[in-house]
């Protein structure tokens, strides 16, 4: 890349003098190419550039210039996050020292270790690390495509998604029915559907307080659901019903013309339809043949290391990699490791065993926060889990603020580890 | 409150340092105050004979005194400017401040919720009066044993920490707690004496302290990761 090269020589100089990395004077510098701006590859490349001190060279390819997080998306939607504040820019990364290019990655060479740009160029890589979140499974509910996002809206990805779901929730009917069509496992964020209609519910109670919410669930349980119900009980009475598998939650067609939801052959009218279809690793895992059968790329458990290609890695919501959440919290972890083995590859600096975990917050209503976290280690074949928490229904008021300040705390942080 | 807190402000800028409240009536009950100091305070603060600062400054003779006037002591730029600006830790202030810190010093370092309990703040107030000469000439109390929250082996706390491990360890830590030092919501953890992180994990890890993630984090933290950490975030807080 033209761009890079440029950069590369105006800096050879300067750099190699204050080099301590083991490199030959006059070789290039390494060259790490991350496709995709979010937890997992904002950090990765953020933690390169900034433990390198410049001896590596890091190219980030990120289509948006400014990046929504999924997280907290769902606490925008309950009018207790501005929507202004889930936005974050590529600057103090591109000033760590990661080449940023604003551009999509349309195509990846493994044998020559290029990445194709939308805008015709392609950039060498030593070690290419593949981050780029989910994808819908096209057809996992029956009549609905990307092409029906703004009558029936997924807002799974954050953004103008986001923005939309809100605007029809606040412009429902009086006394109208909200319904979400969740995703069958696995899925980013295992308990972002509870908390979404918690948030739902939060806004109608307060300004639709006849509206009703309906769930139509595939899966027989899901993360969070004593803790959810519980509050749901509790904060909305009688405003939210769940129809599992048992009832037909597994068998949903969607009519977005007509906004009806055809539940096991009876048909419901819905005034909002927020459609959460099946997912898959981002589409640039499957064109560069990182993805197997399940959708998802399949990574060795020690540090993310593609199964298909030893100088490729795959981080966060793309990867399969046993037991941990898709998660901005997790792929962030993920991306410490990365960079750490990356890093110790490429100029010789220490690599430490991996160390992973997570921990994912929820709110059900306003200072009621919740939370479920673990720790996890390399297993023989996939990541495994090694001690868990969750918080326990019945807990006190004020352990339950503390909680959601220490959410808010939470997002503080990992958004200023990524891009402050 | 921030209406009484100005009118208070108003009053101490004339009349302190002697601001003449309570000196003929007990402020509270000084053994039931040892009680709260122990909970609320001693993870923090020490005081008594032989008392130095740790992640907060010693409380020896704090009545009457300065806020953010110790020289060997870092405080945050704002309990500074306090100061600064004629703030002095007299019974009423004392009260404010521990009732909601950042009530009276925005921007404080004092990771410390508050103590919403009147009475226990009087009693935690009348206890720590008997470690100041001021204003009444209270002689020092007889020497306190200052206990520490978990026992370590000497060892332990002798391990001398791998900066560079402990780098690569803060990764997990600053998910959470931010490298800037700030501590909405999540308290920041640099620059603290480095056997005070290590005990401070060492609670954690044994359970004494209860926070999930912490317990969860420390777990499968060894000794010398612990170290590790306390040294990395000990350099780091003095950059």
């Amino acid at each position: 890349m033209i761009l890079n090269r440029r950069r590369f020589l105006g800096t050879a100089t300067a750099a190699s003098a204050a080099l301590s990395a083991p490199m030959a004077l006059g070789q290039a510098k390494p060259r790490v190419v991350v496709i995709g701006g979010g937890s997992g590859g904002g950090t990765v490349a953020r933690y390169i550039a900034k433990d390198s001190n410049g001896a590596v060279d890091v190219t980030l390819i990120e289509p948006s210039r400014m990046y929504y997080t999924c997280y907290f998306s769902n606490l925008y939607l309950g009018g207790f996050w501005d929507f202004d504040a889930l936005g974050h820019d590529y600057g103090n990364i591109a000033r760590t020292g990661v080449n940023v290019v604003h551009d999509w990655a349309v195509g990846v060479d493994r044998d020559a270790q290029t990445v194709a740009l939308a805008s015709g160029e392609s950039i060498a890589y030593d070690r290419l690390v593949v981050a780029p979140g989910i994808d819908f499974v096209e057809g996992s509910v029956p009549g609905w495509d990307v092409s029906q996002q703004s009558k029936m809206p997924h807002a799974y990805k954050s953004g103008t998604q986001a923005q939309l779901l809100k605007h029809q929730i606040e412009n429902m009917r009086e006394g109208g029915t909200f319904c979400m069509v969740a995703p069958p496992n696995p899925y980013r964020c295992p308990p972002g559907p509870g908390e979404r209609v918690s948030m739902v519910a939060h806004v109608l109670s307060q300004t639709n307080p006849t509206a009703k919410i309906l769930i139509v669930d595939p899966k027989e349980n899901y993360s969070k659901q004593a803790l959810f119900e519980e509050g749901w009980e509790r904060h909305y009475p009688g405003m939210v019903t769940r129809i599992g598998p048992d009832f037909g939650g597994n068998n949903v067609e969607v009519r977005p013309d007509s906004m009806e939801v055809v539940i096991d052959g009876q048909v419901e009218a819905v005034d909002v339809c927020n459609v959460i279809p099946a997912q898959k690793a981002g589409k640039i895992a499957e064109l560069a043949g990182l993805t197997d059968a399940s959708g998802w790329a399949p990574v060795l458990p020690s540090d993310m290391r593609s199964r298909m290609d030893e100088n490729v890695f795959v981080l966060g919501d793309a990867s399969a990699q046993g037991a941990m959440p898709k998660s901005g919290f997790s792929a962030n972890s993920q991306a410490k490791v990365v960079a750490n083995v990356i890093r110790g590859e490429l100029t010789g600096s220490r690599i430490f065993p991996a160390r992973y975990s997570n921990t994912c917050w929820s709110l059900i209503a306003t200072n009621d926060g919740v939370k479920v976290g673990a720790n996890y280690e390399a297993g023989a074949d996939q990541i495994e889990s090694v001690s868990s928490f969750i918080s326990q229904t019945g807990e006190d008021a004020e352990l339950r603020q503390q909680t959601y300040e220490e959410s808010i705390g939470w997002y503080n942080g990992i958004v200023a580890d990524i891009f402050g | 409150m921030f209406e009484k807190l100005k009118i208070l402000l108003c009053i101490g800028a004339v009349m302190a340092p002697t601001l003449a409240l309570g000196q003929a009536t007990p402020i509270g009950d000084a053994a039931a105050g040892a009680q709260v100091y122990q909970r609320e305070c001693a993870s923090c603060h020490q005081i008594g004979e032989g008392a130095v600062h740790r992640i907060g400054p010693h409380l020896n003779r704090i009545f009457d005194r300065r806020a953010g006037s110790h020289d060997d002591f870092r405080y945050s730029e704002a309990l500074v400017r306090q100061g600064r600006d004629g703030l002095v830790w007299d019974l009423v202030r004392l009260h404010a401040y521990i009732e909601n810190p950042r009530a009276l010093v925005s921007g404080t370092r004092m990771s410390y919720r508050g103590l919403n309990d009147a009475d226990r703040r009087a009693n935690l107030i009348a206890y720590m009066r008997a470690y100041s000469d001021q204003p009444q000439n209270i002689p020092e109390a007889s020497p306190t044993a200052i206990a520490r929250e978990v026992e370590l082996p000497a060892e332990t706390l002798a391990l001398e920490g791998d900066v560079e491990y402990g780098e690569f360890l803060s990764a997990e830590c600053t998910t959470c707690h931010q490298r800037s030092g700030d501590h909405s919501g999540i308290p920041g953890i640099l620059g603290w004496p480095q056997e005070d992180f290590v005990v401070a994990m060492h609670a954690y890890k044994q359970k004494l302290r209860p926070h999930e993630v912490m317990q969860s984090v420390s777990q499968r933290l060894d000794d010398e990761e612990i170290a590790a950490l306390a040294a990395y975030f000990y350099k780091l807080g003095r950059e």
